[in-house]
């Protein structure tokens, strides 16, 4: 173990050799739940967007009328509510709220898990109903004119375009995640920024541990950023395309036989 | 009108159709009869695209009726889905799906509400990419087409549902001059193959040329409606007058 005059760097390696494991630990239930949350997250805003964006008209009846009006105010409290709270306060609220009123005590992930989805849900929500108010209407009007039901059109065609616009934002979230799992140990989820705090506390070194802290979150970050970029590339397709039944591409394969033999 | 055409598939009967206090549509009367190729001309605002867009249904009628096959398409428990994928539309913007290639633009429609099996489906759109020529293009993505390329393919998909009657809402007024030719000519082949069409246009030519029936439009009423021959050389209405005379001195 370095002493009090040990330097920076001996600290930083004492503490990788030490609580290596650890870290990569915490660093994987911080990325579990950024993970597994945002995509909840992204489920929820997608169910509650695609309700929020259903035109409602009185002719459909009126029963239905009136329910989807309550059903869309209900959401409407759910986006606000979680939007204009923090996290750090909302996991206190309901991991002790729980135990309180419903003396349920939630195991620490998952109420962790929970609250991140239910908290990204609540941004999704705004940012899919933008997504697909984003896509031109012409799209669903045709998808409706070849006899598609408004369901179906939704599904083949208005969604699939929304998400692929959305992608960056959904992208965002998810780093804005694995960043702010962090407030969660508050609640003793025994993510990177927990388990940090307790390595730093046992030797008050919290500059050196912090240090080593922040790397791994932005190798994660980073990491993540250019794997959701290198996917929006991949859903756009190739920039090009084969003709069918044209000369081009047994063209291409001929000659690629003729390489190898002359090889 | 020729007697030949006697079977009506479409009827609409005093339809009215309003946004908020202004009437785009009054009282209209008018008929699609099997094989028949009728073109709803008229200025801008005088209504013959919404006409036309509540015929199936993308506008709401506000009053009044339509009739497919004497069937009432508002009435209760008639099949909105089925009547759309029997009453074809192309429209002046393309609307081709802008996430799917050519070939799925013309199948997803027969799988989804057809009910086709996916190998009927993409023999079925193969046909008509190349009857429109373009199947050398199924694996494009519509924003690597041109603006003609793309229409040709969504006459190809429309047409991938067997429709009755096809629908089309200024279909070459979106596309650059040199463009219009391609899709007119595909049109002009399915007129003469006998097909159901409806055509708002402001292509005179195509209205004169290759209509059985031309129907002038204005303010919301069809004014006058007669074969080309009365309406290019005689019209009895001087609306209709009017509107020849400054369109035809622009061509």
């Amino acid at each position: 173990m370095p002493t009090a005059q040990s330097g920076f760097f001996e600290w930083v390696w004492f503490f990788l050799r030490t609580y290596g494991g650890l870290f990569l630990q915490g660093a994987g239930v911080t990325l579990l739940i950024a993970l597994t949350g945002t995509l909840t997250g992204f489920v929820i805003g997608l169910g509650v967007g695609y309700v929020r964006a259903r035109p409602n008209e009185r002719e459909d009846g009126t029963l239905r009328y009136w329910l989807r009006k309550i059903v869309r105010g209900l959401l409407g409290v759910y986006i606000e509510v979680f939007r204009s709270t923090p996290m750090i306060v909302q996991a206190m609220v309901i991991f002790y709220g729980m135990s309180a009123v419903f003396h349920v005590n939630l195991p620490h992930l998952l109420a962790g898990y929970i609250i991140v989805s239910i908290n990204t849900g609540a941004y999704l929500s705004e940012i899919v109903r933008g997504g697909i108010q984003s896509v031109d209407p012409g799209q669903q009007e045709a998808a409706l004119a070849i006899g598609m039901t408004y369901g179906q059109s939704m599904l083949n065609v208005v969604l699939p375009q929304a998400i692929r616009n959305i992608l960056p934002a959904l992208g965002n979230e998810f780093v804005v995640n694995i960043k702010d799992t962090s407030v969660l140990n508050v609640i003793s989820v025994t993510e990177l920024f927990f388990v940090s705090k307790s390595a730093a506390g046992t030797y008050f070194k919290y500059y050196e541990v912090f240090f080593i802290t922040a790397c791994v979150y932005f190798v994660m970050t980073f990491t993540v950023t250019r794997f959701l970029r290198w996917l929006e590339k991949k859903m756009d397709g190739p920039e090009n395309y084969a003709m069918h039944g044209s000369q081009t591409v047994p063209d291409v394969e001929l000659i690629g036989k003729g390489g190898a033999q002359n090889g | 009108m020729a007697e030949k055409f006697s079977e009506r598939i479409i009827e609409v009967r005093h339809l009215n159709k309003s946004f908020g206090d202004h009437e785009v549509l009054r009282d209209v009367d008018f008929s699609v009869h099997k094989g028949e190729v009728v073109s709803i001309i008229g200025s801008s605002g005088s209504g013959k695209s919404t006409l036309l867009r509540c015929m199936n249904l993308l506008e709401k009628p506000s009053g009044g009726e339509i009739l497919y096959h004497g069937k009432s398409i508002r009435g209760e428990g008639f099949n909105l889905q089925m009547y759309r994928a029997h009453v074809g539309m192309v429209f002046q913007q393309f609307n081709l799906f802008a996430n799917m290639t050519a070939l799925e633009n013309c199948v997803v429609g027969q799988i989804k509400v057809l009910k086709r099996s996916r190998a009927e489906a993409e023999k079925v759109a193969m046909d008509y990419l190349r009857k429109v020529g373009m199947d050398v293009y199924v694996k494009a993505k519509p924003r690597q087409l041109s603006g003609g390329q793309k229409q040709r393919v969504a006459i190809a998909r429309a047409l991938s549902m067997n429709p009755d009657v096809l629908l089309f809402d200024e279909p070459t007024s979106a596309l650059d001059p040199e463009m219009v030719g391609e899709v007119l000519a595909v049109m002009k082949d399915l007129a003469s193959s006998g097909l159901t069409m409806l055509v708002v246009t402001h292509e005179m030519g195509f209205a004169r040329d290759v209509c059985d029936r031309v129907v002038f439009m204005d303010g919301g009423v069809i004014v006058e409606s007669d074969v080309p021959q009365v309406i290019f050389t005689q019209p009895k209405q001087p609306r209709t007058r009017e509107f020849l005379a400054r369109i035809l001195q622009q061509d």
